[in-house]
């Protein structure tokens, strides 16, 4: 015969502090290991939506990143040349030949400096990625000095904001324009002409060329052509590839920290469990035995105990959640160990980071639970009964 | 005396209940450690660096050159005693993986300016002469098995091509804030091989650091150098080695402080655990209690034996957790010294360490004496557990 549900229900009414403490106990747990999991989701996610799978970059070998990346502007032309790059709507290839660099920036408040991404944008930059559009204001024009902001740029950065300057390259650049960039790494750039600006920064070279592909499947064709070209030193990658490779010192540093806290902070939450369901069988001893007395089997009061554990994993796990949900109000902003370049994602929330979460609380409760549930279940009636 | 017996037989009625708890604290208190070393790990950079070494950069970002005709305008302004200069070079030894800080520098007036970094003189002899030589740190070395005489190869990212060294000496950190992973070779090396392959970078170096005759005076001579330069072609801008390191952080602040955040919530997961044991003692003890009032024993006696015993249970805990956190931590720097090249335990980690037990002790008795001290006699006889 089963014991009723309700039973392993009131049993944790009953003994409330000590239920709420170790429900909060395993809260704090989930709460930490979901924001883990949505911290890396969010990064994960920056990066997927920044590069797109039909678009190339090609950067110098070996170099890593355009920052570091030089193209001289012979290559570039030879680049542009190649067939399998796609033909826009004016008839031109749809490739940008780009430059990259940092420039530091005070924060807006704080006053703190921050490296910033500033690109030089050909024509076709824009229509490479359609991710980007522009909110506010216009376009630069070419052969000015005006540049457009990314969102997250003129919000936190002094001179970032529509129709104020910034001074950089001994020139005053007007901001003309806003671009929402969703969730992508472009939200943290600025954007002006590339001709303007390599005069400025005095740089000869492009960074990067990048071109879409008129057929996705002639990458390895391309890639093979442009790598082994004796006149070009230089290697393409495809976009998504690109800016994973980006932050993958980034993800594996947040992957270890997180395993390594998860994995301490649920062994504090499963011992909080196993006390307080320890404690709760030895309470019960007599009420164990009247159980095992009046016919109830060792299996349902197993089964009784377990479910009372569960339960506790259960609340704890969910509350956990609940506040976790609230970290997708924040957004993260820091440098980027490989780039030195600021990155700004935030945290996000999947349907299979609730799963894991309120699995692994199960899982917690399952744990700290079924040793004393073992021990209840293996009572002496005689004895138990003896015990009250 | 006889209470100090009290609390020590009471804390081991429940051995089972009471070793998990001092495993939980032991846990926490080592988890709680290994985070607030890696807080300092992560400004070992800054309390390494010294408040009389200034770093002269291009004003717009670090990825833009100064040229080194500098050098000896630099060396011109009032207070400047030494000046060198370096590159970040930064190469890649085989694999992405395996990264390490590596740059080219001056040598002789690098490690005159740099005095922590210790090099048996024949070793500092060798290295000087030969132009493909190189230095690398103790750690570095021993992690990939280099000696005296090897031949190295980097890949360059920002300078290409494939770049060998030879390694002619092993340093050492002065002391142990030192980054002993570092691999540091002749700037001349890279100019000259520049002038030849890329001749419109060369003659150009990352950043000059200066040595100052006063370092009290460091500020003025930072805003004096940076004068000098103002509305050129290359605009600088000079700080103490202190706040360019800080930069660096400042960058990286919301890691740091999501670290901070996260062991405090480690303290409070353990504070509801130990909260939970004192109060589940004191409900199953509150006849014992009302025994106690009737033989006339104050809620001052009773709620002293409470705090004695969370505190003893906590203390257990926090020393094994302490002790543990030595052999973890070494563990910890080998691993991760890709990332964190000075990871050492710091005294005032201890400190917090024992700081954060006690009040976790503390608040955990809170509760449970309040209600100790509270129920009448009557009421504490009448119940049962």
């Amino acid at each position: 015969m089963k014991i009723p549900f309700s039973y392993s229900l009131r049993n944790l009414w009953t003994r409330r502090l000590t239920t709420a403490l170790t429900i909060a106990g395993m809260a704090l747990v989930v709460f930490v290991f979901a924001a883990i999991l949505m911290l890396a989701e969010g990064l994960q996610k920056t990066l997927v939506d920044t590069g797109s799978y039909d678009n190339v970059v090609v950067i110098r070998k070996a170099a890593g990143s355009e920052v570091q990346s030089g193209v001289e502007r012979l290559q570039a032309s030879i680049v542009e040349t190649q067939p399998e790059i796609a033909i826009g709507q004016n008839g031109k290839p749809l490739l940008a030949k780009e430059l990259v660099v940092l420039i530091m920036l005070p924060k807006r408040g704080s006053d703190k400096p921050s490296n910033v991404v500033i690109r030089g944008i050909s024509e076709s930059s824009m229509t490479l990625r359609p991710q980007v559009k522009l909110i506010e204001g216009r376009m630069p024009r070419r052969g000015s000095l005006e540049i457009i902001a990314g969102q997250s740029i003129a919000k936190r950065f002094k001179g970032g904001g529509i129709g104020e300057t910034l001074r950089f390259g001994m020139r005053d650049w007007t901001v003309v324009g806003i671009f929402d960039a969703g969730n992508t790494g472009y939200a943290s750039e600025i954007w002006g002409d590339v001709d303007q600006l390599m005069q400025a920064f005095r740089r000869p070279v492009y960074s990067s060329v990048i071109f879409k592909l008129r057929d996705s499947s002639e990458f390895e064709k391309i890639k093979e052509r442009i790598e082994t070209d004796p006149r070009l030193t230089l290697e393409a990658l495809r976009e998504t590839r690109y800016y994973e490779k980006q932050s993958e010192m980034m993800a594996k540093f947040l992957r270890i920290l997180g395993m390594t806290l998860t994995i301490i902070f649920s062994l504090g939450a499963i011992i909080g469990a196993m006390i307080t369901m320890y404690a709760s069988v030895a309470n019960r001893t007599g009420e164990i035995g009247t159980m095992r007395a009046i016919g109830f089997q060792r299996r349902s009061i197993l089964t009784a105990f377990i479910i009372e554990s569960l339960l506790l994993g259960f609340i704890g796990g969910f509350i956990g959640l609940f506040f976790a949900s609230f970290l997708q109000l924040f957004t993260i902003s820091t440098m980027n160990f490989q780039t030195f370049s600021e990155l700004a994602f935030s945290f996000t929330l999947t349907l299979d980071i609730t799963y894991k979460a309120l699995l692994f609380s199960l899982i917690m409760g399952f744990v700290g639970g079924v040793l004393p549930a073992i021990r209840a279940s293996r009572m002496n009636i005689v004895d138990a009964l003896w015990a009250s | 005396m006889h209470i100090l017996k009290l609390i020590f037989k009471n804390a081991f009625r429940h051995k089972l209940r009471t070793f998990l708890t001092v495993l939980g604290v032991t846990i926490a208190i080592l988890a709680f450690g290994l985070l607030r070393t890696v807080i300092s790990a992560w400004y070992a950079g800054v309390n390494a660096s010294s408040a009389s070494r200034l770093v002269t950069r291009n004003s717009i970002s670090l990825i833009f050159p100064l040229p080194l005709s500098y050098q000896e305008k630099i060396r011109q302004i009032q207070g400047v005693k030494t000046v060198s200069y370096g590159n970040w070079f930064g190469g890649i030894y085989i694999d992405e993986k395996n990264f390490f800080a590596n740059y080219a520098v001056e040598p002789k007036t690098y490690l005159e300016l740099y005095p922590e970094i210790v090099i048996p003189p024949d070793q500092k002899a060798a290295f000087f002469r030969e132009r493909k030589g190189a230095v690398a740190g103790i750690k570095l070395a021993a992690k990939y098995g280099w000696k005296i005489g090897d031949l190295i190869t980097l890949k360059g990212t920002i300078f290409p091509g494939n770049w060998d060294f030879v390694l002619r000496g092993i340093y050492k950190g002065r002391d142990e804030t030192v980054d002993e992973t570092a691999f540091v070779f002749h700037w001349n090396y890279l100019n000259e091989t520049l002038k030849q392959t890329i001749p419109r970078r060369a003659d150009q170096v990352g950043w000059y650091m200066i040595g100052v005759s006063n370092p009290n005076l460091a500020a003025d001579v930072a805003v004096r150098i940076d004068k000098a330069f103002k509305n050129s072609l290359a605009e600088t801008l000079t700080e103490t080695e202190k706040s360019f390191q800080l930069s660096f952080i400042s960058m990286t602040e919301a890691i740091v402080i999501a670290i901070q955040l996260v062991s405090f919530v480690i303290i409070f997961i353990i504070m509801a655990v130990v909260a939970n044991t004192m109060a589940m003692t004191a409900r199953e003890r509150i006849g014992e209690y009302a025994v106690f009032k009737t033989l006339g024993f104050s809620g001052f006696h009773i709620s002293g034996l409470i705090f004695g015993e969370s505190i003893f249970v906590t203390m257990l805990g926090a020393a094994l957790g302490i002790f543990l956190t030595f052999p973890v931590a070494k563990i910890f720097s080998q691993e991760l010294s890709t990332y964190f090249p000075v990871f050492n335990v710091a005294t005032e980690t201890i400190y917090m360490d024992i700081a954060a037990s006690l009040l976790v002790a503390l608040v955990a008795g809170i509760f449970p004496s309040w209600r100790a001290i509270n129920i009448r006699i009557a009421d504490g006889l009448r119940r049962i557990g």
